[in-house]
């Protein structure tokens, strides 16, 4: 349940933002361990936030499947490299979206005045991982899956296409707009200088109707981010960002009835964000948003599904150029998952950039004004939904 | 696999297992490199204390830890526990004793084999103890084979301290592969031993919930909706409608298909959403929403090999928008 819905939500406390750090997002980090990159992500975000690791009072951590690095229950390895001995530290894990919730739970500890300051970071060393035999075990008695995740989502965007008769190349342009995207975000794992439109079209198509330049990278990466109480907030150096509102949902993978193009459990978690943060109309009251989008058709897709486009108008919105940069609504400005996706990270990056843009923050690839930002994740077969809204001013309520 | 006796439930071995690569990081490099080379580093810590096996953050106060050291080869057992029968992947064949030894110059212990032939009543906490090199060395944990009794190592206050080590050796180990290995037995459960054995006969039976009346194909013995159980078996099938696919066109590792493929949604006749299959027996590029097809078996075969068109006229979009 949300939190705005409980009894006595005015009592929360509000959460401000006051430090992100995340890696330089590569394919493989082989100069350091696990715990080195955490480490490396962690120490940004205390720096940026001007804190020591004796001011963090809780740590909350997130991570995609064990199964991906074989690593069992990482975070007691990595109590160490985060500063965590001593106090309470918590993993969470909802599949893809785990880096959104993650960040969520540790707002939580926050508004609920559990803990003061909290350090949380998520994580993936997929070079060290194989997600796809992670993810597709020799289950006895079972067919075997018959694609990779590319071939699980490809039949869904295909799905859409039919259903709002989306023409073919919307899928290319969200892939060019976010590579671009990423030429100005030094983190970004991509950076493909010479990409054009033409190679993004003419990339070769893996799983019909999902071409390779409309899928995500496999890369290692860290991101952090502390969070604090109003006290916290006011001692910060640089400008906090504030978290108007958050929400989590989840529904099975399948199940009779479910709509896997527009998932319920998505837009009832978008609309509880926006009741949350007293927002109306989305479209226009948002300034940008960084949405998960692990294959391009899912930019379109989400617009409708997290209410941003009216159903079936979605690709039209992408296609006008309202989501590229100087559009009416930037999406992935940062370049998005389709440039960078260390897979528990991926979720966690995107709440962080929502932060880094209402904080002023996000340097070459900053949305001029943003004031509201929304941070998107999913994860599992469309299973788990995380997004918070943050705004550059506290809450009012 | 070994079906189980009409009345139970399926069961079959599951082994999970893969080659893990692990980035070592400077400290876990310079660590099993100097093992290699029989050398046992520690780090040193602010307030003075030597960790081995060492740490690249303290423990204490989170701090970056890079001050190597050079400690002993014998050390002493701090505690222990018999092993009488040791598992696959274990250090030796032959029981041992699991010990933390101290070494010397050493704050903290390392876990490690103990053999020790004369059994647990020759083991004893505080006994001195040496490594037992392996002959072949890569840069592993392995390469400690085992620690042996050192009845004749002198005691540890009389050993020098540990000593500075610059941690730098030719050709240093950056990664290691972890050989990961877990052995389950995995149960479908009553539900699906069902609805396989129906399979075994051609046959495909779904589960109807009794609140939604949605018919669940597999069934799961409860409606995830409901959250009911779902006792009333419905045959369903056998011929169904392609609700949405994709065209694979890169070869899956393990899986014997030739590419370009369809995997598709198939809604079977009756069923209440859709399974997942391979579309054959028409070009791939001629497959499509609303196409009508039926399972193709081949012998011994759990599942259907693949669906093919059966020629009717295709579904009307009508009849499986809500399959999507």
């Amino acid at each position: 349940m949300s939190t705005a819905t409980r009894p006595g939500a005015r009592n929360k406390e509000p959460v401000g933002i006051v430090g992100v750090g995340q890696t330089k997002h590569v394919a493989a980090r082989r100069d350091v361990s696990i715990a080195g990159l955490v480490r490396e992500a962690a120490v940004r975000a205390l720096e940026d936030a001007a804190l020591g690791w004796a001011d963090i009072d809780a740590v909350v951590i997130g991570k995609a499947p064990d199964f991906f690095e074989g690593v069992m229950m990482p975070e007691l390895y990595l109590a160490d490299a985060l500063g965590a001995v001593g106090k309470p530290m918590l993993r969470v894990h909802t599949a893809g979206s785990v880096g959104g919730s993650t960040a969520l739970v540790a707002a939580d500890l926050v508004a609920a005045r559990l803990h003061r300051t909290v350090l949380t970071l998520a994580f993936e060393k997929q070079s060290e991982s194989n997600a796809m035999w992670g993810l597709s075990l020799p289950v006895p008695f079972q067919q075997p899956l018959l694609a990779g995740a590319g071939g699980f989502f490809a039949p869904h965007v295909r799905a859409y296409m039919h259903r709002t008769s989306a023409p073919d190349h919307i899928g290319a342009l969200v892939a060019y707009k976010d590579r671009r995207n990423a030429l100005r975000n030094p983190y970004a794992h991509l950076h493909e200088e010479g990409l054009t439109l033409e190679k993004v079209r003419s990339s070769p198509m893996l799983w019909d109707p999902i071409r390779y330049s409309e899928t995500c990278p496999s890369s290692d990466g860290a991101c952090a981010m502390v969070l604090t109480d109003r006290a916290g907030a006011a001692r910060a150096p640089r400008p906090p960002a504030w978290v108007h509102g958050g929400a989590m949902r989840s529904e099975p993978t399948l199940f009779a009835g479910k709509d896997a193009v527009s998932p319920r459990a998505g837009t009832d978690c978008a609309a509880d964000v926006y009741r949350q943060a007293g927002v109306a109309d989305p479209r226009r009251e948002i300034d940008v948003v960084e949405m998960y989008v692990p294959f391009s058709w899912y930019e379109p897709m989400w617009l409708e599904n997290l209410g941003f486009a009216e159903e079936g108008e979605g690709w039209r919105m992408t296609e006008s150029g309202a989501t590229g940069p100087g559009g009416e609504l930037p999406v992935n400005p940062s370049g998005g998952v389709l440039s960078t996706n260390p897979i528990g990270a991926s979720g966690m990056l995107r709440f962080a950039e929502a932060a880094l843009q209402v904080r002023g923050a996000a340097g070459a690839h900053q949305v001029p004004g943003a004031r509201r930002a929304l941070g998107h994740a999913y994860g599992g077969g469309s299973q788990f939904f995380a997004m918070w809204l943050v705004g550059d001013r506290p809450p009012t309520t | 696999m070994n079906a189980a006796p009409a009345h139970g439930t399926l069961s079959a071995p599951l082994v999970v297992e893969f080659p893990f690569t692990r980035s070592l990081g400077p400290v876990q490099s310079a660590f099993l490199t100097g093992l290699r080379e029989r050398t046992v580093l520690g780090v040193r810590t602010a307030d003075g204390r030597t960790l081995v096996p060492p740490a690249e953050y303290d423990p204490d106060t989170a701090a970056e830890l890079r001050d190597l050291v050079e400690v002993g080869r014998t050390g002493t057992v701090t505690t222990w526990a018999w092993n009488s029968a040791p598992r696959r992947g274990q250090p030796l064949r032959h029981p041992f004793a699991w010990a933390l030894v101290r070494l010397d110059g050493a704050d903290t212990a390392l876990l490690h084999a103990l053999d020790v032939p004369g059994g647990p009543a020759q083991v004893r906490t505080g006994m001195r103890v040496r490594i037992r090199w392996a002959e072949e060395r890569s840069g592993a944990i392995t390469d400690i084979a085992c620690f042996e009794p050192a009845a004749d190592a002198a005691d540890d206050s009389t050993r020098p301290a540990a000593r500075p080590h610059s941690g730098a050796f030719a050709d240093p180990v950056h990664g290691i592969v972890a050989e990961a290995r877990l052995d389950y037995t995995y149960t479908p459960g009553r539900a699906q031993t069902r609805y396989l054995e129906a399979l075994a006969r051609h046959r495909t039976l779904g589960e109807r919930c009794p609140g939604c009346r949605k018919v669940y194909v597999p069934p799961r013995g409860a409606c995830p909706t409901c959250g009911v159980p779902t006792a009333e078996q419905v045959e369903v099938g056998p011929a169904g409608t392609v609700t949405t696919f994709c065209v694979v066109n890169i070869k899956a590792k393990g899986l014997d298909i030739e590419v370009p493929y369809v995997y598709a949604h198939i809604a079977l006749d009756g069923a209440g959403l859709a399974l997942h299959g391979r579309i054959a027996g028409i070009p791939y590029d001629q497959v499509r929403m609303g196409l009508r097809v039926e399972p193709v078996w081949t012998e011994g075969g759990r599942h259907p090999d693949h669906y093919r068109p059966t020629g009717e006229p295709d579904a009307a979009p009508e009849t499986y928008q809500e399959l999507l």
